[in-house]
């Protein structure tokens, strides 16, 4: 008997009979190529309403390339993205280039590994916030303000900090900042890049604590991608794993770290520290 | 007698173990039916699945063949197939896992961590704090470690901290994984206290227990896991 190629056990991953909400994202079909190398290779996703789903895999396993597609920075060849918010009924996919922009800008929030890609690092930190409040019409400067005041909260920043530019503060204080720019606008969907790498043990702890907090007071919609296990394994109530452009398992946290059934999942749990 | 809240039919479970190529036998073709407000006691020798059982059903591990219905207020639902949204779900509001060990989380005060069932299905934060404080209190952690991060704590305190945690928000099916284990006295009569009273409110359990003498006046029904897969029911 070959194990490795034994068939998974069938579930029905996708037919909740008890959780009737529809999903907040659900991507099918994703496929994307990058001349020759095949990133995405017929990827299904599905998160539901304030859960924390997490990816893994491999360095070049697709997973932030996945997550450019979620945050519409970049189409696929081929795939249908769907997102529950309103007036969106079509693939986000089709959209034109200015539409994909203001639903970005709008109903998704994310934060980059590198805070560079997601701040004005020399503009304030209010002003960063302030920035992405604009886009939903707030022009008068004592609301933009309270509500930035609302968002640094949300994201445990200190306040009295709030002017200070990015550029001064610590990697885990421009985390926060780029967390309440993502959060200004109560997101749909919640995206986080390798939020936490690079950080010294004990900031990575006060960032998690911090996310950990906003899943549980307000049931905020994240997908994680981290190749840190000890991260997603703290954060995700459902884990995907990808390998060479494809999912190849998904489930429960605890049952990927605890009952991987896949032979490189076995390898990747394995080879945690 | 009401509809089972549980009912096992022939649960297999086995693990592949792709870098050896081996297939690991754990239990084969356990069936049992679980009424509200019964304690099932599982029984057997080291290493014959008795908590690899509990975690099947609490789905952590992948069953292979079988079913696990369970009665949810919904509406009967297979466990062993249910889409992982659902047993989510299912754990945050009808069904708990009771280790002895706690995952503490890096400056997370204990009383934090045990308020956080609570705050999940919607209590206030003082509220859920308060309660959080009562079941510490209860369990005989000092209250100047209420504040404190458990990841210092010891171990028979991190036990006493995971148990406020696991039993704050009652829940219908308790899957007990030796909870006694290494508590002392006091917090080992709470526990069976609170097991007691969670009981009569109609909480059916299934617990694994080092010392079944702890908990033998809450037994309902034994099932005792035998090696060569073999399973037989004794009430």
């Amino acid at each position: 008997m070959n194990l490795i190629e034994s068939p998974p056990f069938k579930r029905d991953l996708d037919a909740p009979k008890l959780n009737c909400t529809e999903p907040v994202l659900t991507m099918r079909s994703v496929s994307h190529r990058f001349g020759d190398v095949r990133a995405l290779n017929n990827v299904d996703v599905t998160v539901y309403p304030g859960e924390v789903l997490g990816i893994v895999g491999e360095s070049g396993s697709g997973k932030s390339t996945l997550l450019r597609m979620m945050n519409l920075e970049d189409i696929p060849d081929q795939g249908d993205y769907r997102l529950a918010i309103p007036g969106a009924t079509q693939n986000l996919f089709a959209l034109d280039r200015f539409a994909r922009r203001m639903l970005r800008a709008r109903h998704i929030g994310i934060v980059y590994q590198n805070p560079h890609l997601g701040l004005l690092m020399r503009n304030s930190s209010s002003g960063n916030v302030a920035e992405r409040l604009l886009i939903s019409g707030e022009r008068r400067f004592s609301a933009l303000r309270s509500r930035a005041r609302e968002a640094f909260d949300a994201s445990e920043f200190p306040l009295e900090r709030m002017d200070a530019p990015p550029i001064e503060l610590s990697g885990g204080m421009q985390q926060r900042v780029q967390l309440a720019k993502a959060l200004a606008l109560e997101p749909a969907l919640l995206l986080l890049d390798e939020p936490t790498t690079g950080l010294d043990v004990s900031v990575q702890a006060m960032v998690l604590d911090t996310l950990k907090r906003l899943q549980r007071d307000r049931p905020i919609t994240m997908v994680l991608v981290s190749h840190d296990l000890g991260v997603i394994r703290t954060m995700a109530d459902r884990v995907i794993v990808m390998r060479r452009g494809r999912v190849v398992e998904e489930g429960l946290a605890d049952q990927i770290f605890q009952d991987p059934q896949h032979a490189y999942t076995q390898s990747l749990v394995h080879a945690k520290l | 007698m009401s509809q089972p809240l549980l009912e096992v039919e022939n649960l297999s479970k086995h693990f592949d173990v792709h870098h050896l190529d081996q297939r690991v036998f754990a239990f084969s073709d356990v069936s049992f039916r679980l009424f509200p407000g019964q304690f099932l006691l599982l029984r057997g020798c080291n290493g014959v699945g008795k908590s690899t059982l509990l975690r099947t059903l609490y789905r952590s591990y992948v069953p292979k063949h079988g079913h696990i219905w369970f009665d949810a207020v919904e509406g009967r639902i297979d466990l062993a197939s249910a889409a992982d949204v659902d047993i989510t779900a299912l754990r945050r509001r009808d069904i708990g896992f009771v280790t002895q060990f706690l995952v503490a989380r890096p400056r997370v005060a204990a009383d934090e961590l045990v308020a956080e069932p609570l705050r999940l299905a919607g209590w206030p934060q003082d509220r859920a704090l308060d309660e959080a404080r009562r079941w510490l209190g209860e369990f005989g952690v000092k209250r100047e470690l209420w504040r404190a991060y458990p990841t210092t704590f010891s171990g028979g305190e991190q036990q006493k901290v995971n148990l406020a945690r696991a039993l704050v928000l009652p829940q219908r099916l308790l899957l007990l994984d030796e909870p006694t284990a290494s508590l002392d006295a006091g917090a080992r009569h709470a526990l069976i206290r609170r097991l007691g009273a969670l009981k009569a409110q109609g909480v059916a359990m299934i617990g694994v227990f080092h010392h079944p003498e702890d908990v033998v006046e809450l037994i309902d029904v034994q099932l005792t896991l035998a090696v060569k897969e073999m399973a037989d029911v004794a009430e």
